[in-house]
């Protein structure tokens, strides 16, 4: 079941960028794609506990602001080290201006 | 039951310095960032190839006339100055190489850090999986004793080591010794703390490929009769060429305090001449790399102006850093808990620390 949450507004994010989510004790990161599409992962990376939010959006790669760990945010796929574990990610859809992530 | 600061430090990843870091939160701890503003971080960490194609193209260019003007003079002494600069490329420059590549800041193409990387490990001897690794957990950790495996001058200091330093001795003997290790298939504990099971046949890989390519050379100078290959590739340009890079790179952390969660306290940013930061790719600014590692080295004098404010203020040249570091390990010798303090910023201070 899934459990849909308010993530941001459309528009709080910049197109290749990402934001922090913070949530029931959780952090998600959020993705704005260079082709306008959102997408959302757990917020830390799975190298080492670091907030995805504070690195760089590449295209569809998020990159781990500390070690150079990248990931697809799309997919959660780990690119290589220092990262060898997937990100998980969650399902996104926009209703009413909202940006809202299955939370589940 | 608290788990007690071991004295003297001991400096291994598997010992009571790490149970004592683990222990008071000082591993993979929260850590002071300077707050720039999202946009401007965005802005200075955007990659692009241009200037460390430009500065590789240069790298190169430079190898090809110092070691073509060395081979020219051999076996007069006129080679020797050649060689010495050739030794700095080869034994110096490799060190910002490796480490900015390793980093996968210095190029936008991820190949292109990639080969560099490989090339740069190589004339350094640091095997390029372990070091990846190791130095992963140098900027969890940085100068946490027992979490950081790169620590370069450990306390009480011994002063035969840091002169040695300078030479590469106990680096390349080192690296001999684990080569050989790691051709057969064996890691120390240290290494099996920080380089995951996937990455290990990788490890035993490059051993056997690296120390094929050494004995090659010792074997065409055999054949030859004459040094003169080994003086090109291998442990010699690396220990004859290390100097400048132990010179530039002990600024970094000697002296400073150890198990703190503030890069502003234990780093140093040095103002360097344009050949020291041709040559050391602009990690003079070290304070600012380990903030925001991310920032490629030719983008770290732009975040300088951005952060100083937040941080002390940075030192005018080498020889003041040194005027610090060398009575700092000194005294470090007879009093391994002493360390420089920084003065930070008055509406800047540090944050609570974890440990305390």
């Amino acid at each position: 079941m899934p459990n849909w949450i308010a993530a941001c507004n459309v528009g709080d994010i910049d197109a290749e960028d990402v934001m922090r989510f913070d949530h029931g004790g959780r952090s998600y990161a959020i993705y704005r794609s260079p082709d306008d599409v959102y997408y959302a992962t757990d917020g830390l990376c799975t190298h080492e506990q670091v907030h995805l939010a504070d690195g760089l959006v590449m295209g569809g790669i998020i990159e781990c602001p500390k070690h150079n760990g990248r990931f697809d945010y799309r997919s959660g796929e780990a690119k290589g080290a220092p990262v060898c574990v997937n990100l998980r990610v969650h399902a996104v859809k926009v209703e009413g201006g909202k940006v809202m992530i299955d939370a589940g | 039951m608290d788990t007690p600061l071991p004295t003297p430090h001991d400096y291994s990843l598997t010992g009571a310095s790490s149970r004592y870091a683990l222990a008071h939160g000082l591993a993979n701890a929260e850590w002071y960032r300077a707050p720039i503003p999202r946009a401007r971080m965005k802005d200075l960490m955007k990659r692009s190839d241009g200037p460390a194609l430009r500065d590789t193209l240069i790298w190169a260019a430079a190898f090809l006339v110092t070691g073509g003007l060395a081979l020219y003079a051999w076996p007069t002494l006129w080679s020797i100055p050649f060689f010495i600069a050739y030794g700095v490329l080869y034994g110096s420059s490799s060190d910002s190489r490796w480490h900015e590549c390793g980093h996968g800041t210095a190029f936008k193409t991820p190949w292109m850090n990639d080969a560099i990387y490989q090339i740069a490990c190589f004339m350094i001897m640091r095997e390029p999986t372990v070091w990846r690794w190791s130095h992963a957990r140098h900027h969890t950790d940085t100068i946490i004793v027992g979490r950081d495996p790169e620590v370069a001058v450990m306390r009480p200091t011994v002063i035969l080591k840091v002169i040695l330093l300078f030479f590469a001795v106990p680096q390349v003997w080192g690296e001999i010794k684990s080569l050989v290790r790691h051709a057969r298939g064996q890691l120390t504990p240290d290494e099996a703390d920080y380089i995951p099971e996937s990455e290990r046949p990788r490890v035993y890989r490059t051993a056997r490929i690296w120390l094929a390519i050494h004995l090659a050379v010792i074997a065409l100078s055999a054949y030859l009769g004459s040094i003169l290959p080994m003086l090109f590739v291998g442990p010699l340009p690396t220990m004859y060429g290390a100097w400048v890079h132990v010179l530039t790179g002990l600024t970094q952390h000697a002296g400073l305090p150890e198990n703190v969660l503030d890069h502003r306290l234990n780093c140093r940013t040095v103002y360097m001449n344009p050949v020291l930061r041709f040559i050391y790719w602009n990690m003079n600014y070290h304070v600012e790399h380990h903030m925001f590692p991310m920032v490629p080295y030719h983008r770290l004098p732009e975040l300088h102006e951005e952060m100083k404010k937040y941080c002390p203020p940075p030192y005018p040249g080498v020889l003041a850093a040194y005027a610090e570091i060398i009575p700092a390990i000194l005294r470090q010798v007879k009093e391994p808990g002493w360390s420089v303090e920084r003065p930070l910023p008055r509406d800047y201070p540090a944050q609570a620390m974890a440990a305390e």
